[in-house]
Parts: C-alpha cells; structure tokens; sequence
C-alpha cells in the first residue's frame, strides 16, 4: 500500500472508532425521545458523570473491565432515579417546560462534577492505553479497537435485547402506540423508566471509552452536540439511523481532521454542524426517519 | 360479571360525556351498545378498561364492578391480568412491528409462556390469514386483517370480557360476516364474555343477546336484542327500516334527517 492510502485507512479507522462512540452516545439519545417524545439535554451530561464515575473507580483501585460493569449498573439507577424524580412529575406539563427541566438539569450536573472532580484534563489510569497494535503498516491503539468492540457488542445486545425479549418487545410498543400499549397491560411507567435507565447506562460505557479516546473533562459532555448531527442524519426516531449517523459523523469529523486541519485548524469540529445543515436542508427527515415526522 | 353503576365522566374538568351509564354483562353473554357518533361509547369502554384518566378524563360519580370487584381505580394493566381486554376503535394495531410480535404483545401481562403459546395457535387457528402472514409487518396488511390481527392481539390476554370497539368500521359486508362468525366462535368455544360497541345496529343486534342503546351520554334503551330489533323506534332510527308512506310525508323527511344524524 502507498503512504497516502495507509494514511487515509488509518484515519478511516480512528474515524469508526470515534463514531461508533458517538453512535452509542446517539443511540442513548433516540432510545429516550422515541419512547417518551423527551430531547433529553442532559445526555451528554449523563455520559460525563459515567466517565467520572469509572475514572473514580479506576483510581480507587478496581481493575478497569470491572469498573466499567460496575459504573453501567450505577448509571442504570441513576438513570432510573432521574426518571423518578424529575421527569415523572413533569408528565402532562408542556413540552417545553420538559426541555428546560432538562438543560437545568444538565447545568446542575456539570457543576456538580465541576466542584468534586475539578476543571483540569485527566488522562484515563486505564491499562489499555499506551499499547497498539502494527497491522500490515496500519498503527491501530487498543484504546480504539476497545472503543469499537465494547460499542459493537452493545449495539449486538441492544438489538437482541428489542428483538427477543418482553420487555424490549414492551418498548417498542410503547414507542409505536402508547396508548395502545396501555391497553395491553404494559405499565407505560414502568417503561419510561427503563428507558431512562438503559440510555443513561450506555451513555456512561460511551462515556467512559471517549474519555480513553480523548481526555476526561467536563468539557466532554460536549461531544453530545455532535451526536445531534449524527441523530439527525440518522432520522431522529431511528436506532440504525442513529448509530450508522455516528459512525458517518466520526468518520468524516476524522478525515476532515487529517486532511484540512492544518491548512485550517479547527474546521474538524465544524464537519458535524455542516452535515447537520446539509442535512436539514436536503433530507430533514434524515436517511432512516419516516418522512412524516414531525420536527420540534 | 361486569357492572357499570350509574357512572359519570368528565373531559378536561368540565365537559360531562356520560351522565350516569348502568350496564351489564353476564357471564358469556353477548351485550351491544349502540348509539350514534358522541354518544359516549367509545368514553364508555375506555372507562371500563382505566385508561380514560391517561386521557384527561376522570371518573366523577358512579363504580364499576368486574367478578364482584371494584375496579374503578384500577392501572390497565391490572385490569388487564383481571381478564378484561379492548380491541379499540380503528384497531390500533402496532405498525411498526410485525404479525406474530403484535399477538405477543397481547400475552404482555401473561407469565405462562406455554398457555401464551398454545393460545397462539388457538388465535391462528381463528384467524388463518394470520398465519399467512406471520412475518410481515403490520401496517402491510388490509383493513380486514388488521381487525382480525387486533382481535387477535386482544384474546392473547386470554380474557374473560372482550370489549370491541366498532370492529365492522370500513369493511366490506363480506369480511364483517366473517368476523362476526369467528366472534360467535370465539363466545362459545371459550366462554369469553363480549361486550360490542357497534354503529352497524342490525349485525350488532342478531349477534347479541342483549342491547343498550345511549344517547347524549344517557342510556335510552335497553332490552334483549329480539324486543329491540322489533321496537319501532329502534326500527326507524338504526335500522333503517320504517313504512314507506311515513318516509313520503313531511314527518318523514324529518325523521330521514334525523336517522342520518343517528347513522352518521
Ligand atoms: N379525550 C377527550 N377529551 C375531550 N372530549 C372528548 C375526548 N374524547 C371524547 N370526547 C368527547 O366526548 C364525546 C363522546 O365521545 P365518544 O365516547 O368517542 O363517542 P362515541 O364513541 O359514541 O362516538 C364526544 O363529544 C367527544 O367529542
Ligand atoms: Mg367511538
């Protein structure tokens, strides 16, 4: 292989890496809106707390695999208590009294994690970091073959999970129909609070694995705003859409990164915001979406 | 086993719906509720099966009974587990899933997963055009196959009460005969009891044994189904069946308009 097409399947790589975090990031958030009709602005928010919560385990000495399992559980609750406590009682309250609870509690988060964890960058104490792996000339870090294969492997489970199972078969009822699925049995409750718990818990492992990727900061909450694109392009309602829209985002947001950021520094971070124009522009119903969606 | 006591609805905090509604339900019994469009029906079912008060609705006066229990304060999904199941207007089917996934949403509240299964068959046994299509999604199939899949879905609660919700709506009178024969198969071979709202007065009345007739959110009539198919009244407004020189004359005329009201 030339220099040049080692050069962009490298960046092609990195870039599936990176997307297929911000795939799991979007997954968390289409799980939410399509089953409660909620943009939950928080959820990059959720992602940080998980990525603090593994970090401070990790340095509290419990062995990196582990910490992630036991932080997903700890999401899953507090996913759960969010529900709860703050969502539940908003139900029947207008649909923008819901989108400020939730950017109020997305400000409260990062505050909080502000004044117990500091403002400064940690790198991750995991032991996958400084390792890679040299294939055929291509330079490939375990953090980011991690980074795929945990994603891959959720993605696998969530797909087995909707498919197969009573619950999951519940939640996709309840996304459908609603009212419908009240009528045959299924505790609407019930479900919304499962959703709420399974999206802050993937939102935490793909917070975790971004926090490897890069560094661990508030400001990685952030990266939130770039699976909207990836939600948009996905179409909104959709969970392939989702998570090809996350792979696309990293991907390009990667190859922009290694071909222009030099003559340009700082376009990178632009590549999702135009596609989410592009988007909007051509195919606001995005690749999957239905066209009759309707936006908010 | 079902009783309705004089039960009052509200809308929204002010706008009252149902007036005080009685009815019964035997064990195994067949009943029709009949009534034009607002009546109250479908305010009705949605009370008798919890979910009016999702809806913005609120039971203010008035108890129903299912099995000598009150269940005016029930979750649907207790209501549910209790046998008590709504195959709702328009059929509601679950577009986004497919045939054999909308009937295991049915067996939602089921925990035995052998008698969900043999029900299963039961229901294909039923509905053979099901079986056909077993796979496909839902919102492929026609109006008549979406009935017969909302059913469906409903008896995989095995109920003891199956509420429907004007399930001849926009079919061909073919296909409404056809599914009336399977409901009477349904009542008989497995005991379910049915309650039928229905605008079709006549295909409701030679299937029920009994009939209610509201109006405005008040019952007007009620009486087993051969006195009311031979009620004057019932006759001229729902059946549409009255003497030829009546509809010539001037009261005629009104009253044809006031059938169209009724049928409308
Ligand atoms: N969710 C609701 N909120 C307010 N009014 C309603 C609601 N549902 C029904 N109504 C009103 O209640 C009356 C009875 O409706 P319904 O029970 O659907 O009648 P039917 O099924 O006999 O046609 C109608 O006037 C209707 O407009
Ligand atoms: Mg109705």
């Amino acid at each position: 292989m030339t220099e040049g097409a080692i050069y962009f399947l490298q960046l092609v790589i990195s870039g599936i890496a990176v997307g297929s975090l911000y795939a799991l990031v979007a997954l968390g958030f289409v799980l939410i809106y399509k089953a409660t009709d909620i943009m939950n602005f928080a959820h990059g928010e959720a992602m940080m707390v998980g990525a603090f919560v593994c970090y401070a385990l990790v340095v509290a000495g419990i062995p990196f695999l582990w910490a992630v399992l036991m932080t997903t559980v700890i999401a899953m609750f507090f996913g759960l208590a969010t529900e709860r406590l703050i969502l539940r009682p908003m139900i029947g309250e207008p649909q923008f009294a819901v989108v400020m609870v939730t950017i109020g509690l997305s400000i409260f988060l990062r505050s909080v994690s502000g004044i117990i964890f500091g403002h400064d960058n940690k790198i991750f104490p995991s032991q996958l970091s400084e390792q890679t792996l040299v294939l055929k000339g291509l330079v490939l870090s375990y953090t980011h073959l991690w980074a795929m294969l945990i994603s891959g492997l959720m993605v696998i489970l969530f797909f087995l999970f909707f498919r197969f199972s009573r619950v999951g078969l519940a939640m996709r009822g309840v996304a459908n129909d609603q009212d419908t699925a009240m009528l045959m049995g299924i505790s609407v409750k019930r479900v919304f609070a499962l959703t709420w718990g399974l999206s802050f818990a993937i939102a935490a492992v793909a917070g975790i694995f971004l926090a490897n990727v890069m560094v661990l900061n508030i400001a990685i909450c952030l990266v939130a705003i770039k699976a909207f694109p990836a939600v948009i392009l996905g179409g909104l309602e959709s969970i392939p859409g989702a998570i090809v829209g996350g792979l696309v985002i990293g991907v390009l947001e990667t190859l922009v990164g290694g071909y222009l950021d030099q003559t340009m520094p700082g376009v990178k971070d632009l590549t999702a915001f135009v596609v989410l124009f592009l988007v909007l522009m051509i195919r606001p119903y995005g690749l999957f979406g239905k066209k009759e969606i309707e936006r908010v | 086993m079902l009783k309705v006591n004089n039960i009052q609805v509200v809308y929204n905090n002010v706008i009252m719906v149902l007036k005080g509604i009685s009815l019964e339900v035997a064990d195994g019994q067949v009943v029709a509720l009949l009534g034009a469009n607002a009546a109250g029906k479908t305010t009705t079912l949605k009370t008798i099966c919890g979910i009016l008060r999702f809806q913005n609705g609120e039971l203010s006066e008035g108890d129903i009974e299912f099995k000598g229990r009150s269940i005016a304060t029930h979750d649907p999904d207790a209501i549910v587990r209790m046998g008590i199941c709504l195959v709702p207007e328009g059929r509601r089917v679950f577009s986004d899933l497919n045939v054999v996934e909308n009937l295991w949403i049915g067996a939602h509240t089921r925990r035995d997963r052998d008698g969900a299964k043999q029900d299963l068959d039961m229901v294909m046994e039923y509905f053979p055009n099901l079986r056909r299509r077993y796979k496909q999604q839902a919102v492929l199939l026609s109006g008549g196959e979406q009935q017969m899949l909302a059913i469906g879905r409903a008896l995989m609660s095995r109920p003891k009460l199956l509420m429907l919700d004007e399930p001849s709506l926009g079919l061909a009178p073919m296909l409404v005969k056809e599914i009336f024969d399977i409901l009477r198969r349904i009542n008989s071979e497995q005991k379910t009891s049915i309650l039928l709202v229905e605008q079709n007065a006549l295909v409701a009345l030679k299937f029920a044994q009994y009939g209610y007739i509201m109006e405005g959110g008040k019952m007007v009539l009620d009486g087993p189904s051969e006195s009311l198919l031979e009620n004057d009244d019932v006759k001229e407004f729902y059946l549409g069946v009255s003497d030829d020189q009546e509809r010539k004359s001037y009261a005629g005329v009104k009253h044809y308009k006031r059938r169209k009201r009724w049928l409308s």
